[in-house]
């Protein structure tokens, strides 16, 4: 224990260290805290969802934090439905000779300079045979007013307004959205109180409509949104567990399995010392990427599977040469001598007298590994050969880039996963190359 | 991998005495012969294994198969008697030269005979029609295909390695001699940033140069329509490799340089560099001849290893930036399940490792005096 401290001591010297274990340290609250409140089903749902869940989402909007940078004032998603307060947005009027009139006022005070993302209404109406017949106009803060749509409504029927040729035209052939809140010109949205009045009429006895208007915003959430009006806080939350997951099982299984298989080739030696030489020659040829890009589309995406082939295809990596010359020096100090005198077993040398004594190099070794592993899942990612299910950062960054979110200037959303595994590259190599000094003294300096 | 390296450089013996220089060429050729046939067993495996895994549910079987029907189809439709037959006649004819084909080719017989089959295909480059990709002379052959898309990958991959060789060494050097000064401890301290892939700053370039500043293309290898004359369009694909050679440097020039300098640390600290330096000759000649010569295979060693990971890195980073090189054919083949390229372009990458290192073994062999005098040697 007191040799624990020590090392423990000497690891807080290096700055670097320090920093690298606060950000390991980081990311597993931020893993266990996603683990607790967003349970793996229910992530999945979320993230595989589509307009039922994500609808009141605009696309592609940048986090809300970047309102905080001064002179930014992006809008925020407005959602005004008369469903929600019956008796402040509805009037009814008598149900007579067949036709009931229902005005609808969806009024909202809009604070932004900037134009939001996009218009939207939704209906939903009740009725058996007749559907109800709306008539849609805008009402600017200058009481200018602007004919939307009208028509028969079904059930349910969404009308979205950007993508409304006519409407554009009508507007002075501006898109919709601008259209809407411009004053006089184009180059900033008109402040105030605009309202969205729908004359309904009804022409069955329990008949009635409700609407809801949503003006999407910029700006949403802690990450913003993606193209498919996803939250990516989601992605990035659950990404956070996986890659340590996943780092730390692919370092653990291809330096526990290759050091093995060293330390066995070194006590034994002869051909099965060669052989497992010559395996590490083949291997050192084998092409990785290709080879798991070749299992992800013939077989499994599954990020176990591709785990799996990470590990098979590590045993006999470059690594197996170093401990190897270790394992050479190791073999001939004077207490294995000792061991084998008083008759241990091959296996009991190989894992309790060899393996232990080179454990202290392994250990950097291994923490610097680990983001190498982080990245490879993200690189399977980005080749579109993530694991179909569950949400990464690779895939976040992925979808961003055959979205071609560089070019359209959606920085936000390759930037975020950057970050994030940056961070976990950068924590987990400081935390190893300082390690590396404290426990291989030799390389800490001439 | 590179901190593993030193550890066993320093453990290298280099005191061992020289023997006479007999036959040096002969003895450069021997060790070259040996290798070759060392490697091209190890890519023989490295391909088989390939074969192996993608022919684990019958993949390769059916690409042979449809390959056979295909050219069987086309050989019954260039017969002049087959407007003569009936409709089943001729899918009966069809079925039977199909059936005799496959027994030609053994496709009959068992795996384990069938694999060393495909084995030697793969061998000669022979690796069947495309299902869907096409290059750009209209060819489906996947050799086409692929040997179209090469020199693009080598131009790329060939000059960002030279380079980041280059920069590294003198920078190494360099910073061996002020050991310890702030340029020093800055590069120690930005080692941990290689951790990432080049694709990964190649994203970071394309956002500052392309998107935000707009002084360099997003992607691509030449402008659109490329120019006719020789040296426009030398430009242009200069211009064009900028960011993805500079994204390769960034991703691994920090811990190369580290590592390397520390290799040169420890042979700079060697007796007989103390023993030049006390005969008093310039500190360029013993640099030159007392640092750098007997550190290089090391470092060769070191760069072989590296250059085996940005060959595979290759895949993404030509993908970010839309170069028309085998890594983006690789990624247009997953995008459209094209299982012969897939299969094809791991056998090339497996080629392509092979070759980059026998060459590394190569200079090594010509830099290492222990090879030349015949000492055996420690090969890292």
């Amino acid at each position: 224990m007191s040799r624990f401290l020590r090392t423990a001591r000497q690891v807080a010297q290096y700055p670097s260290a320090v920093v690298g274990m606060l950000i390991i340290l980081a990311l597993i609250i931020v893993a266990a805290y996603c683990l607790i409140t967003l349970p793996y089903d229910e992530a999945i749902r979320l993230w595989r969802g589509g307009e039922d869940i994500w609808g009141e989402n605009p696309k592609n909007a940048v986090p809300r934090w970047v309102n905080l940078i001064p002179g930014v004032n992006l809008p925020e998603t407005i959602i005004v439905n008369s469903a929600s307060d019956p008796a402040k947005y509805k009037t009814a009027g008598e149900f007579e000779g067949g036709i009931r009139q229902i005005t609808m006022e969806l009024t909202f005070d809009y604070k932004y300079r900037a134009f939001p993302n996009e218009v939207s209404v939704f209906f939903t109406s009740k009725y058996k045979t007749a559907k109800p017949y709306v008539s849609v106009y805008w009402i600017t803060p200058e009481g200018k007013e602007v004919r939307i749509t009208d028509g028969a409504i079904g059930h349910t029927e969404s009308r979205r307004l950007s993508g409304d040729r006519t409407l554009q035209r009508r507007l002075g052939n501006q898109p919709v959205e601008v259209g809407l809140f411009m004053g006089s010109d184009a180059s900033s949205a008109v402040p105030g109180k605009y309202t969205l009045r729908i004359d309904a009429m009804t022409f069955e006895e329990d008949s009635d409509v409700d609407a809801k208007l949503i003006v999407y915003g910029k700006a949403h959430g802690l990450a913003g949104t993606d193209n498919r009006r996803r939250d990516i806080t989601v992605a990035l939350l659950w990404g956070t567990p996986i890659a340590l997951a996943f780092g730390l099982l692919a370092a653990v299984g291809t330096t526990v399995t290759t050091m093995m298989i060293a330390a066995v080739g070194v006590w034994f030696g002869g051909w099965i010392d060669a052989l497992i030489q010559r395996l590490t020659e083949v291997n050192l040829i084998l092409p990785l990427l290709p080879i798991l890009i070749m299992v992800g589309t013939l077989y499994s995406r599954s990020i176990w599977i591709m785990l799996g082939v990470v590990i098979a295809l590590g045993i006999f990596s470059g690594g197996i040469k170093t401990y190897r010359a270790m394992f050479l020096q190791v073999k001939e100090s004077p207490y294995i001598e000792a061991a084998r005198a008083y008759g241990a077993s091959d296996l009991r040398i190989i894992f309790f007298y060899m393996i232990p004594r080179v454990i202290p190099v392994l250990v950097p070794q291994f923490v610097v590994l680990i983001p190498s592993y982080v990245f490879l899942e993200a690189t399977l990612s980005v080749l579109g050969l993530g694991d179909p299910v569950l949400p990464t950062w690779g895939k976040v960054l992925s979808s961003a880039n055959s979205e071609g979110a560089l070019f359209k200037g959606y920085y936000y959303w390759v930037l975020e996963p950057s970050v994030l595994l940056m961070l976990t590259g950068l924590g987990f190599a400081m935390l190893g190359f300082a390690l590396d000094r404290v426990f291989n003294p030799r390389l800490r300096g001439q | 991998m590179t901190i593993s390296e030193l550890q066993q450089v320093t453990k290298v013996d280099t005191s061992r005495k020289r023997k006479p220089r007999l036959d040096t060429l002969s003895r450069i050729l021997r060790y070259a012969v040996t290798r070759l046939i060392g490697l091209f067993v190890a890519i023989v495996v490295g391909v088989y294994l390939t074969i192996l895994i993608a022919n684990m549910g019958g993949h390769v079987d059916n690409i042979r198969k449809a390959q056979i029907r295909e050219s069987v189809v086309m050989a019954i439709m260039g017969m002049q008697d087959q407007a003569r037959l009936t409709p089943e006649e001729i899918v009966q004819f069809q079925e039977s030269m199909v059936a005799l084909e496959e027994q030609r080719l053994g496709l009959d017989k068992p795996f384990f005979i069938r694999s060393f089959i495909y084995l030697r295909q793969a061998l000669t480059l022979r690796l069947g029609r495309s299902e869907q990709l096409v290059s750009d002379s209209g060819s489906r052959e996947v050799r086409n295909i692929i040997m179209e898309r090469l020199p693009a990958t080598l131009v790329l991959f060939g000059t960002a390695q030279l380079l980041l060789f280059f920069t590294a060494v003198f920078a190494a050097l360099f910073l061996s001699r002020r050991y310890g000064g702030w340029i020093d401890r800055l590069v120690v301290a930005l080692t941990p940033t290689s951790a990432a892939p080049g694709w990964f700053y190649g994203m970071f370039l394309i956002l500052v140069f392309a998107s935000l500043l707009r002084l360099l293309p997003f992607g691509g290898m030449v402008d659109a329509p490329p120019p006719k004359e020789t040296i426009p369009y030398l430009l242009s694909l200069v211009k064009h490799m900028i960011l993805p050679v500079a994204a390769i440097i960034v991703s691994s020039i920090f811990l190369t340089i580290y590592s390397w300098r520390t290799f040169f640390l420890i042979y700079s600290s060697e007796d007989y560099v103390e023993m030049a330096k006390a005969k008093g000759l310039p500190s360029n000649m013993i640099e030159r001849r007392y640092v750098l010569r007997p550190t290089l295979p090391t470092i060769i060693t070191s760069f072989a290893l590296m250059v085996i990971g940005l060959w595979t890195g290759a895949i993404v980073l030509e993908t970010v930036f839309g170069w028309p090189g085998l890594g983006r054919l690789l990624y247009q083949a997953i995008g459209a399940y094209d299982t012969p390229v897939i299969v094809g372009s791991t056998v090339i990458y497996a080629y392509l490792l092979g070759v980059t290192v026998f060459l590394l073994d190569i200079i090594y062999a010509l830099v290492d005096p222990r090879v030349k005098v015949g000492a055996g040697g420690a090969r890292a």
